[in-house]
């Protein structure tokens, strides 16, 4: 084998495949901002931006334009490196969690940059590692409002992730697979076999710590306008910002694919009948993202932004114990009534 | 007891309120579509200020001062001299309007309805400089918008 089909070749593939993630990533991160603007306005009896572009369609990319020459401030006492470094990482680890998820299948396999067999465990990982850009931006800005907002920030999504953690439990329960293509796969046969439904109680836990993990209203205490300002990244302005807002947002759609793949079925249609299953799966996923994105901007027209004991009181003494009880119960119904996938044949 | 307990477990007040707002979704929107659309406006608007003129083309300003003696932030300034028909104008009347508060008072003083403010709160500018309006720039704006003015002036007159 040469140089050219050992190396370069599946270089220039794996690239390839990137960009074919990334690409329409931050295309929808720019449309996710505009149907925010767009959903909270409408909720609020406004019309929101409607003057660029058809539909203000191309506002989002407008305020990118301008995000891009400003001028970027660094403040006198920060620390240059860090404070420039986490932008970097928060938005590189938005990006690299969407290795593993799955985005469609056919008779070749299964479309994912990387079918690791503990796709679950490294998306874990990675969205923990997310605090770290959160920390680094709050200390390095030398600012207190921007260190309030990075300690509240940390540990609110160290919290929530521990409910995060069990929750995920039950659904490997159901599934038996730390794969993720597995678990889509598990699910099915139309959408009463996704986890949704037996998993009910879980899937609200979950998507409640995905928005206290995503710093989303109603959890949105990092970045509290009223009393912080703007959280861990009052002192950012320009490019990193937008990196940061990108990451963010990154990060909301991610949370919202890893729902859809543990809940809702993945890239699987709604029902198992030839014409639906015709339309590939992407476009699927894309659907349920979009829905659950839905949500996602519902809540923060809703709901007002909660204390932080009760965001706290939630995390630990609501939600961790549901959740804690909820994996004996499943587990205990499912070896009960033998149905713990591969328990038949393990026995 | 019981009641609230199941309500709080199936997050009935969260259902209530987000159905609340899923109907507002659809209702009218409420925005004026500024500046494509515009809100009515009273017609004691109090905007940018005009001199006017008779229909003969005269214009009203005596140089009484009453205006610039009222003025509670000394915005108006006004030298005047006869003419050389003897009558009494103004040769200078500058208003600053970075001074000026729209309270209407110069409006209120005039006696011959010289001043006024007109319903035009359109005029920002770029530069500070232009906001000095002189004799020219408010003749200007009265010849402008004299038929608002005038509608207005008819329409409130009655209350006066």
């Amino acid at each position: 084998m040469g140089f050219w089909e050992g190396y370069v070749l599946p270089a220039a593939i794996l690239i390839g495949w990137i960009l074919v993630i990334t690409v329409p990533l931050m295309i929808g991160m720019a449309l996710m901002t505009w149907f925010e603007r767009k959903v909270l306005a409408a909720m609020m009896l406004r019309k929101g931006p409607n003057v660029v572009g058809p539909f203000g369609l191309l506002q989002p990319f407008a305020d990118g334009l301008k995000l891009l020459m400003k001028e970027t401030v660094i403040p006198s006492g920060a620390n240059r490196a860090v404070f420039l470094f986490a932008p970097i990482l928060t938005f590189t680890l938005a990006l690299v969690a969407w290795a593993v998820i799955p985005l469609g299948q056919s008779e070749s396999g299964i479309w994912v940059l990387s079918n690791i067999n503990v796709g679950v465990l490294y998306i874990f990982a990675i969205s923990s590692l997310g605090v770290y850009g959160i920390i680094m931006a709050g200390w390095a800005s030398n600012s207190r409002y921007a260190f309030l907002g990075s300690l509240r920030s940390a540990a609110q999504m160290v919290s929530y992730e521990v409910s995060i953690g069990f929750v995920i439990i039950t659904v490997l329960l159901a599934a038996g697979s730390l794969n993720l293509s597995e678990i889509v796969l598990a699910q099915k046969g139309g959408f009463w076999n996704w986890h949704w439904i037996p998993l009910a109680p879980m899937f609200i836990i979950f998507f409640i710590s995905a928005l206290a993990e995503t710093n989303r209203h109603p959890f949105d205490l990092p970045e509290a306008e009223a009393e912080l300002v703007a959280g861990y990244f009052v002192e950012y302005s320009a490019f990193p910002f937008a990196l940061f807002f990108l990451g963010e947002y990154i990060n909301m759609i991610m949370m919202s694919g890893i729902t859809v793949v543990l809940f809702m079925g993945g890239w699987l249609p709604p029902l198992d009948v030839a014409w639906l299953n015709w339309i590939p799966g992407p476009i699927w996923l894309a659907l349920k993202v979009a829905m659950l994105l839905f949500v996602f901007v519902w809540v923060r027209a809703t709901l007002p932004r909660y204390r932080y004991d009760q965001l706290m009181r939630l995390g630990w003494k609501v939600f961790l114990p549901i959740s804690l009880a909820a994996v004996v119960v499943y587990a205990g119904i499912m070896l009960y009534a033998g149905w713990l996938p591969g328990w038949r044949e393990a026995r | 007891m019981m009641l609230k307990a199941v309500r709080s477990f199936l997050l009935w007040e969260m259902v209530v309120g987000h159905w609340k707002t899923l109907t507002y979704l659809f209702r009218l929107k409420v925005t004026i579509n500024y500046p494509y659309e515009k809100g009515p406006l009273s017609p004691r608007f109090r905007g940018e200020h005009a001199l006017r003129r008779y229909s003969n083309g005269e214009e009203r300003c005596i140089a009484c001062k009453l205006c610039e003696a009222i003025c509670p932030a000394q915005a108006i300034t006004i030298e005047a001299e006869p003419r050389d028909d003897g009558s009494r104008r103004t040769t200078r009347y500058d208003i600053d309007m970075t001074k000026c508060i729209y309270c209407g008072f110069c409006q209120e003083a005039c006696p011959v309805d010289a001043i006024v403010e007109g319903p035009n709160f359109e005029f920002a500018t770029e530069t500070r400089e232009e906001l000095m309006y002189n004799k020219e720039k408010l003749l200007a704006n009265g010849d402008r918008w004299e038929t608002e003015i005038a509608q207005a002036l008819a329409a409130d007159a009655p209350y006066r």
